[in-house]
């Protein structure tokens, strides 16, 4: 049984594809990541999986009963809002807590754990307007670990990170991998997708090549990649491509 | 004497007690609807908003004269159809939403001025422009506390939502669906309270009880539990300021005027003084090692 399924899916915005044409499956537990040039799609892919984006065509399938948590990339996020540290990571609590639910002491310690694990004790009564661009990362990823989530979606979160940080959430996502949890992420750098993740789909607006990271990852896909991003009219009706 | 100044005109006439317990309804309601506009970047979408709701009630009183219901449901209907109309513009058309917010409130301003004097006379137009605090009748003083009462009921129940929309508002939608309403239940909760504070100080000035303690609170803290109380805390102050500084002098200061005034000067204060990005803070030279 897949996680994820995409049957024939055409994405877009205002009736422009992004994203043509895709099939395939993630599959549950998997560890994937999401490369392609800029402009292929893969913001797009994320936020449709995530349910933020109707398909223009085609079908998205998530397995029944799954909980989805999706970091978009520069998320909407008002950081002048004056809440403490403690209070953003407290939000992942929503699917257990809701609008009402108490946030008893055992709850209490399971964010203080997932402060502890995102390394940043001693910073839950901090505004969260005081971090830095890593501590911000980090404080999401507790939020993340609070959500405990069977399909995690991530949108590039390592873009903009110093490295020990970013040492740091990878083996948060190591540890996901480890609980047998669905990983999804878009990332940029090819070296850590080698080191560290399994399953590579690489999009150039439709799949070039998807499955094991080091058949997907070869020069020559990754050119031919390129190629067809720069080829792409975005203008383009949906259906173009069998026409052509 | 000073029992004189600060609790004689309570003690010795029932129209101050009246508007006393009128200010520090509007206050304690008005103060975290206030704190959330401020929050949410809508500041001047309360502005707008108060004088919205004008021809509503100008036409509430052209039907039935000076009458608390017919008001009161002119000016719901007008605030709640601005309010609605403002966003659909935003929408639909290449207009912002502050653009198409000024465009409606100056068409609102002008025509609800229009009615009024069509019937009235310039002290109706004074009336409804600035409000009479110091008349507050009991049927007055019962919608002021059922508004603040039904507020801070309604805040209560959709705070979380609502703050969490406020910080990241795509996190509450992968998470919920109730952004939507939560969003309207508060433009709902401003426009109530707008009509309340239109009753006690009149269209223009309405919006002062909510927009000024709130903005004086944000340079004291960066909590928001206490941004709401502190907000509330300046509110009842300058209600209370704002009447006793106009009792003392005389008819030559109207009530509604100081109580704004009021909280405009704890506002300013704020702005000097505050210890959360206030003037003084950033102007005056500290060293780095002293924090």
């Amino acid at each position: 049984m897949p996680a994820i399924r995409l049957d024939d899916l055409t994405l877009g915005y205002d009736r422009h594809p992004a994203v043509h044409h895709l099939s395939g499956e993630i599959a549950a537990g998997s560890l994937t990541a999401i490369v392609g040039p800029n402009g292929a799609g893969k913001s797009t892919l994320l936020k449709a999986i995530a349910g933020a984006l109707t398909p223009l065509d085609g079908r998205l399938t998530l397995a029944r009963g799954k909980r989805l948590a999706y970091l978009p990339q520069s998320a909407e996020l008002d950081r002048s809002f004056p809440i403490h540290v403690y209070d953003l990571v407290a939000m992942g609590l929503w699917g257990k807590a809701g609008i009402f639910g108490r946030i008893g002491m055992g709850v209490r310690t399971r964010i203080e754990d997932a402060i502890t694990a995102v390394g940043l004790t001693g910073f839950e009564r901090r505004p969260i307007g005081n971090l830095s661009g890593g501590q911000m990362q980090r404080a999401l990823f507790a939020r993340l670990l609070l959500q405990d989530a069977d399909i995690i979606l991530l949108d590039e979160p390592f873009t903009a990170i110093d490295a020990r940080t970013t040492a740091d959430l990878l083996a948060l996502v190591q540890r996901w991998h480890g609980e047998a949890r669905t990983v999804v992420a878009v990332l940029h750098d090819i070296e850590t997708v080698k080191r560290a993740f399994p399953e590579t789909l690489l999009l150039a607006r439709e799949a070039v090549a998807w499955g094991a990271t080091n058949d997907v990852l070869t020069p020559e896909n990754q050119l031919k990649a390129r190629r067809m991003v720069e080829a792409f009219d975005s203008h383009a009706p949906a259906c173009d491509r069998d026409a052509a | 004497m000073l029992h004189d100044i600060l609790i004689g005109p309570f003690a010795e006439f029932d129209f101050m007690r009246r508007a006393l317990v009128g200010v520090f309804a509007l206050a304690v309601s008005g103060a975290p609807i206030g704190v959330f506009l401020m929050l949410r970047r809508m500041s001047l979408t309360g502005d707008a908003m108060a004088h919205a709701i004008l021809p509503g009630a100008a036409i509430g009183y052209l039907v039935a004269g000076f009458s608390l219901p017919a008001m009161t449901i002119g000016g719901l209907v007008a605030g709640f159809a601005v309010a609605l109309a403002a966003g659909a513009v935003a929408r639909l058309t290449v207009m912002k939403e502050d653009a198409s917010l000024a465009a409606f409130y100056l068409i609102s301003l002008a025509l609800g001025v229009t009615i009024v004097s069509l019937r009235g006379s310039a002290v109706d137009l004074f009336h409804v422009l600035f409000g009479n605090v110091l008349a507050l009748d009991n049927d007055v003083l019962l919608l002021l506390s059922s508004v603040a009462t039904l507020t801070l009921v309604m805040l209560a129940l959709v705070y979380r939502p609502l703050v969490l929309e406020c910080v990241d508002p795509g996190f509450l939608r992968s998470v919920s669906r109730s952004g939507g309403v939560v969003h309207l239940t508060f433009l709902g909760l401003v426009v109530l309270n707008l009509v309340a504070g239109f009753h006690a100080l009149g269209t223009l000035l309405a919006v002062g009880l909510m927009m000024l303690p709130a903005a004086a609170a944000r340079f004291w803290t960066a909590d928001i539990t206490r941004l709401i109380l502190l907000a509330s805390g300046f509110g009842i102050l300058s209600g209370y300021a704002g009447l006793v500084v106009s009792y003392s002098a005389g008819s030559n200061l109207p009530a509604g005027p100081a109580v704004i005034l009021s909280a405009g000067a704890l506002y300013l204060g704020s702005l000097l003084f505050g210890t959360q990005g206030g003037l003084a803070r950033r102007l005056l030279p500290r060293s780095h090692l002293q924090r």
